[in-house]
This record gives structure tokens, sequence and C-alpha cells, in this order.
């Protein structure tokens, strides 16, 4: 499919070239851009601090040097939010699930997941991440895991659990009642319904949201280096008091944006796959 | 009708939204193999008093008896629903399935049917209905009236002993019409029982058994289709007969 037939009326903003039409348009995109660039680079390059800020930030020695301790520890970033989106995924569902109970033997239930969101929307997350890796070990509990990556996972997965619940409950109640009506017509129970029927579509809706999340909780990921473990912040951090110089903060910011980039792409390429599906060609 | 052959039997059926009483105690009564056509202004609580039966309104007062079992609050209504199809006037398909999983998705789920046996019932129903080449489709591909061909098929699938029609072509185009009412036909002259809440006078005339004008929540008036649209008794009715006729809808 070209250009211009993915840019009808109905699909606004999800592309970055999406209102951009004919070849004329694209030139004049293109020049555009490389004019504003070129002023912002001039500002800067001729700012009367840059040779200083060049040498302590983009050193080309240094970046060669650290980027692959970086690199390294940036692994355990990974591995952090990788094992925290699954988990929060299934957790965040459940208290959705649990909040949109009925009736009122369940209202301990509604409370409990109400309580819930409240707590740890309220609470900055450093400190969440603190007082689970200092307090929860010290506890002691038998079977229970005393490592710091253990505790910084729980907390990321409890904070951002509250947030994904509150994306998800949108998201169920988006889906028009007359779908409940009519999948319960049909026999279905409450639980089938919410399984194959509403929460299907609900997730649909909310990928776009629910991304935007996730890319906050990768950014987080480097929060949990507070107790303890080495991450990739962590790894800078030390490659800076090394070597006097920032530039290992610039491959680690590098590294991050990298990983955000593929992940915003696959969110349009979702976004755009389900509305191919479901409406090209209707009526 | 005798109450001995009644396969859905409604009494004094009473049901409020708030502070408005939509209905004010129904009787009605409808034997094996009789279509019953409900017609009244909009607001006489025809849509209500489907919904009560199929059991996705509780209601207030009164009693329903499905083939002398009493259902109600205290029975599965799970149960219930697998007996009674309902088909609505938004049709309301599921937009995420394609048109062979939102018939199949019921006998899987519900009856248990094998994945396999269910496809094959359904994809019979399709092409008996003039819908096998869109069994693969999402609903948003199809028109209003295919789409509530398949809702009629989806319904259908769970083999009902009873299907509830609620102003199943309201939200149609005029030229779809006539493809759903043939359907409907086709199932009356199967033997299938209904009640169907129209406001296509002409089709009543011609498919129902019995026609009952709903009025301010009552059943006001009922008979035979020729009885109630030549010559009805109340005055209520004549007047609503007018109207329709004013309106070029008969």
């Amino acid at each position: 499919m070209s250009v211009d037939a993915e840019t009808g009326p109905g699909n606004r903003g999800s592309r970055i070239l999406g209102d951009l039409r004919g070849t004329r348009d694209v030139g004049i995109a293109v020049a555009s851009t490389v004019v504003f660039l070129a002023v912002i680079v001039l500002a800067i390059v001729n700012s009367a601090g840059w040779p200083e800020v060049r040498q302590a930030f983009f050193d080309r020695g240094i970046f060669g040097d650290s980027f692959p301790e970086v690199l390294r520890a940036f692994l355990l970033n990974v591995r952090i939010f990788c094992i925290a989106e699954v988990v929060i995924l299934v957790v965040a569902l459940g208290i959705a699930i649990l909040r949109g109970l009925p009736g009122p033997v369940l209202f301990p239930f509604r409370l409990l997941a109400v309580v819930y969101t409240d707590l740890f929307r309220g609470i900055p997350t450093i400190l969440v991440i603190y007082i689970l890796g200092f307090g929860a070990p010290a506890l002691q509990l038998s079977g229970v895991p005393r490592s710091p990556f253990f505790w910084g996972v729980t907390a990321l997965v409890l904070v951002y659990s509250a947030y994904v619940a509150e994306v998800y409950r949108a998201g169920i109640e988006s889906v028009h009642p007359s779908q409940e009506a009519a999948a319960r017509s049909l026999g279905l129970s409450r639980a089938k319904t919410l399984r194959f029927v509403i929460v299907p579509q609900a997730v649909r809706r909310v990928i776009p949201p629910l991304l935007n999340d996730f890319i906050g909780l990768q950014k987080d990921s480097a929060l949990v280096a507070l107790i303890g473990p080495i991450e990739a912040f962590r790894q800078s951090q030390i490659d800076v008091a090394a070597t006097f110089n920032y530039t290992p903060y610039m491959a680690t910011a590098l590294l991050f944006v990298l990983l955000t980039i593929p992940l915003a792409r696959l969110t349009d390429w979702l976004v755009a796959r389900d509305r191919r599906r479901q409406s090209a060609g209707a009526r | 009708m005798s109450a001995n052959g009644s396969l859905l039997r409604l009494d004094g059926v009473r049901k409020s939204f708030g502070s408005v009483e939509v209905l004010r105690g129904v009787d009605l009564d409808v034997g094996e193999h009789e279509v019953v056509c409900l017609i009244g202004a909009s607001g006489s609580g025809k849509s209500t008093l489907l919904r009560c039966i199929n059991l996705l309104e509780p209601i207030d007062a009164g009693r329903i008896f499905l083939r002398g079992d009493e259902i109600g609050d205290r029975v599965d209504v799970n149960a219930v629903r697998r007996r009674v199809g309902i088909v609505f006037q938004a049709f309301n398909l599921f937009p995420h399935m394609r048109v062979l999983r939102n018939v199949t998705l019921a006998p899987t789920r519900v009856l248990g049917k094998s994945r396999a046996e269910a496809e094959a019932q359904a994809t019979a129903l399709l092409g008996r209905f003039g819908l096998a080449d869109k069994r693969d489709e999402y609903p948003d591909r199809l028109s209003g009236g295919q789409q509530q061909r398949v809702a009629i098929v989806r319904a259908l699938a769970m083999q009902p002993e009873l299907m509830l029609l609620d102003e199943v072509t309201s939200a149609l185009d005029p030229e779809l019409v006539a493809e759903v009412l043939s359907v409907i036909r086709e199932l009356a002259e199967g033997g299938m029982t209904m009640v169907i809440a129209t406001h296509e006078m002409s089709f009543a005339r011609d498919t129902a058994d019995r026609v009952c004008f709903l009025d301010d929540g009552r059943i006001l008036e009922e008979g035979p289709p020729e009885e109630i649209f030549t010559r009805p008794r109340e005055l209520r009715t004549q007047r609503f007969l007018e109207r329709i006729i004013a309106a070029g809808r008969l």
C-alpha cells in the first residue's frame, strides 16, 4: 500500500509521515527538517561552553571504552523490565476485573482493588523500591527470596500494575454494554463473557496507552540500582567516577532510546493492523 | 391457547426503571410453533418485555414459565438463555471475531461441542441463509442486512426452543429490510416459535399467527392479524394503526 492510500481522514497521527501527500510535500518536509536541525546544531556548537561540554559528554575514546560495559549492565535492565512487564500484564488485568465485579457480596474485593491502586499510584516509585528493597528482606520470611533484584522487580510490578489496571479498566468500560448483553443472551457466563468478548476488545483498544506505561517502566528499571544491582545507569556512574568524564551517561541514554523506538513502531503497527483487519473496505 | 400446550407463559409481569413503570402487568401465552408479533408505539414496552423473557432484565413482579417451568431469579439464567435466543435491533455481533467464530462461540463454550462439530453446523446454517461466502469475514465488512442475518444464525446455532426478535429491521437501510424479513418468514415456515417486536406491519399481517398491541406497559388487545388490522376493538389500537397508515407503513 502506498503512503497516500494509508492516510485517509480516519488515520490520525499514528504515523510520523501521516499527512504528507506526494513528492512535493515530502521534499518540503525534508528541506524544512534540515534547516531546523542546522539552526539548533549551529546554536549549540557556537555556544561559549561547547568545547568543554563536547569533551565532557562526547568523548569518542571513552564512549568506545565504556559502551561494552554499559551494554552488559543494560542486559540487567532488560531482564528487570521483561520479567516485570509479563507479571504486570497479568496482575493488572486481575485488579481491573476485581474492580468491576458486581453485587454487594463482592464489595470487599472492589474495595481492595481501589485501595491498592490509590496506594501504589500515590507513593513515589523510588520510595516503594527503598521500602521493599530494605524492608522486605529484613522480615526474614522463609521461602521468600532476599535478593535486591527480586524486590526491585516486585516494587516495579506493584507500582506499574496500579497504573496498568486503570488502563485496562478504561478499556473494559469502553466496550459497549450491548456486547455483554449479546454474549450473556447466548448463555455465556459472566466469566466467559469477560474472557471471550469483553477483555479481547478492551485490550486491543488500550495497546497504545499500555505501551506508554511500559516505556515508563523501562526507564524506571534504572531505579532498581538504588538498592544494589548494577544495571546500566549504575555501571555508567562507576565509569564516570573512574574517568571524570560524563560520556558513559550518553552511552546509557542511547541504549534506552534505542530500545524505546522499536517498541513505539511495534505499537503503531499493531494498531494499524487491527484497524485494517476490522474496518478496511467497510461499507 | 391452552396453558398445557404453551411454550411460554407470562403472568402479571411488571418492570420498572427507577420511578418509570415500563411493564404494568403483562399476561401472554405463546404456544409451540406460534409466531406472535408485538406491535405498539415506541416506549410501549416491547423491547423491555423481550429482555425480561431472556432474563437480561430482572422482573419486579409476576411470573414467567418456559414449558411449565418457572424461570426467574433463582434458576440458572444461563440454562434458560440456552433455550431462548434473542436477536437485537443493533445486531451486536462481536467485532473482533470472524463471522464463523461469532456463530461457534456459544456452541463450543456453552454447549461444549467440539470445534469441528460447531463449525460444520455453523457453516451449514450460514449456507442456508446465503452467507456461506462471508464465513471468514469480520462483521464490519458486511452490510447491515448481512450482519443481522449472521446475528440470527448465531442465535439459531444454540438450537433454541424460542426466538425473540427485537425490532431486528429498525436499524437497517430500507433496501436491506426484505432480506432479513424473508429469513424470519423461512423460520416461521420451519415451525420456529417466535415472539417478534416489530414496526413492519405488513410483515406482521402476513407472518404472525397472533398480534398483540402493547400500550402503556400492557397488552391492550390481541388477536389474529386480520382482526387486529381490519377491525380493532380498542380506540387506542385504532388510533395507533391510523398513524401507521398515515406514515405509509401499512
